[in-house]
């Protein structure tokens, strides 16, 4: 595995119809907002959560393609895997506590963690968990997603016809119904910036295949986590910089100021309520020499 | 400055996590030295060279917003570990993702802009072909061009790091009216002294005109 040679920037956007993107925690659940402009936010975890997500079904477990952060996975016994498979044997007195003391050792087993697990090699892991395979820093890092406009969360209330403890139902002489609540969001369209790069890439091995592979993940990672609370989300546009050395040939920023989203209404008064309402463009003219566009779908 | 390097950074969130507020995070009102050198080490950085930052300026009011998130929770406890190796297995070491859940809010900075002023000494480990001059050029370019080793961040990687370098002549932008009034930030980390087992060092930050002044590593202002 070759690691990749150029440095990438991406604009990716994605929009979310009659459903909540990502709640959060501190308003019981209410899509996220950005208290001073009530744009919409989604967290950068939240992307990756949903790339690790499609990985693994995508690859089912290949070999190399194993997903570190699972949702139900048991961190150690992946990492005493790595140990066992170098056939390290642990320190007698501190065991598996710290890196072994032999350098290249250490090394050794980082990089056993970067061939066999994407996500490893992809955003990096802190494997200081007990049983010790060292800190990794991965090449792939993603920021905040925004919404291009304010958002109006809505809360719309639903009722169960049955009811969940039998004290319920007697409070209510056998009406048994529940109310409960979903928030939901009617249209918005999400804008997330992300950043490749290749010297990281060089120390995880994240190769051209694996680039391919996140890419389609940003594509698909929508169609495979569908829920009741999600409604409908979709990948509207991903827009690829790459430049043509491994250290860039362009600042970032003025990269992404060369992708506008604008209203395709420009005196419109209603608000968006689908895609077809945004027109998005690439400023051609503004980007520098060195670097490519690239747009996914 | 003959020596020195202007670089100019800002981006819509920061979190300069205090150590003393770490579960939790709750960010320090403005840069510290430790992140403004891992924001230069990002751009350009070689075991000859040792940034040491002497300025920073900041130019936007400081304004904080709250985040909270899932994080995986915390560590295994060592006894527990050993407890394991002893026996041979690692049953009962499980760490679920979902089931180790901590939800955690950040106190964070928005909408942040510095610029840091900093120049570099030659370590031990320079070689002979290791000038400043060259280490210099090198810097300036990567930063004038927008290259960098992997994107700086504000603090944490989701919070990326514009920059720009401001060339010989151009002034510092005009920081923020808010910021005239000199501030005492209290006593702010000024970086980690990997050579003494990573001990923490700090020294009293005062902020006027939006302009803290870094003190030299070694001097007498850092404490650890």
């Amino acid at each position: 595995m070759t690691a990749i040679a150029h440095r990438y920037e991406f604009v990716y956007l994605f929009d979310v119809t009659n459903g909540n993107p990502n709640g959060d925690p501190d308003a019981g659940n209410l899509p996220r907002l950005d208290p001073e402009t009530n744009r919409g936010l989604v967290t950068d975890v939240c992307l990756k959560r949903k790339i690790r997500n499609f990985v693994s079904l995508a690859k089912e477990d290949a070999e190399g393609y194993a997903i570190y952060m699972q949702e139900k996975a048991v961190l150690n016994n992946q990492h005493e895997k790595a140990w066992k498979a170098l056939d390290i044997a642990p320190d007698a007195k501190d065991g598996y506590k710290k890196l072994p003391k032999d350098e290249a050792k250490a090394r050794e087993l980082t990089a056993w963690m970067c061939r066999n697990f994407f996500d490893v090699r992809t955003f990096g892991a802190v494997m200081t968990t007990g049983v010790n395979t060292g800190q990794v820093r991965g090449p792939i890092q993603i920021a905040f997603a925004s919404s291009i406009d304010p958002v109006v969360p809505l809360e719309v209330s639903i009722t169960r016809m049955a009811v969940t403890t039998q004290k319920e139902a007697e409070d209510q002489s056998g009406d048994n119904r529940t109310m409960g609540r979903k928030h939901i969001i009617p249209y918005g369209l999400y804008r997330a910036h992300g950043f490749v790069s290749a010297k990281l890439a060089e120390r995880t091995g994240f190769s051209d295949e694996d680039l391919a592979l996140f890419w389609q993940a940003l594509g698909n990672m929508f169609e495979h986590d569908r829920s009741a609370a999600r409604g409908e989300m979709a990948a509207r546009k991903l827009i690829v910089f790459q430049h043509d050395s491994a250290m860039g040939n362009a600042p970032a920023h003025v990269l992404f100021d060369a992708v506008s989203v604008q209203p395709a209404q420009p005196d419109g008064e209603a608000p968006a309520r689908s895609f077809a309402d945004y027109r998005v463009t690439v400023d051609k003219a503004a980007i520098p020499a060195g670097v490519t566009v690239h747009e996914h779908f | 400055m003959a020596f020195g390097v202007r670089l100019q950074v800002w981006g819509d969130r920061a979190c300069f996590t205090r150590p003393e507020m770490k579960v939790e995070r709750v960010s320090y009102d403005a840069l510290t030295p430790s992140a403004a050198r891992g924001i230069l080490e990002a751009i350009h950085w070689k075991p000859a060279i040792r940034w040491a930052v002497d300025r920073i300026h900041v130019l936007k009011p400081i304004r904080f917003e709250s985040i909270r998130r899932n994080e995986v929770g915390g560590k295994l406890s060592p006894a527990s570990v050993a407890k394991a190796v002893k026996a041979g297995t690692t049953n009962g070491l499980a760490n679920f993702v979902d089931e180790d859940r901590q939800q955690r809010a950040a106190t964070v900075l928005r909408d942040v802009a510095y610029v840091i002023e900093a120049h570099f000494e030659l370590t031990a480990k320079a070689g002979p072909d290791d000038s400043v001059g060259k280490h210099l050029d090198i810097f300036n370019r990567r930063a004038r061009k927008g290259q960098c080793f992997q994107m700086p961040c504000m603090g944490v990687r989701e919070f990326p790091a514009n920059f720009k370098l401001l060339e010989d002549g151009e002034a510092v932008p005009e920081p923020d009216a808010s910021l005239r009034a000199e501030r005492d930030l209290g006593w702010m980390l000024h970086d980690i002294d990997f050579a003494r087992s990573m001990t923490p060092r700090f020294f009293r930050a005062r902020m006027a005109g939006g302009v803290i002044e870094v003190p030299p590593w070694q001097s007498e202002e850092v404490k650890a």
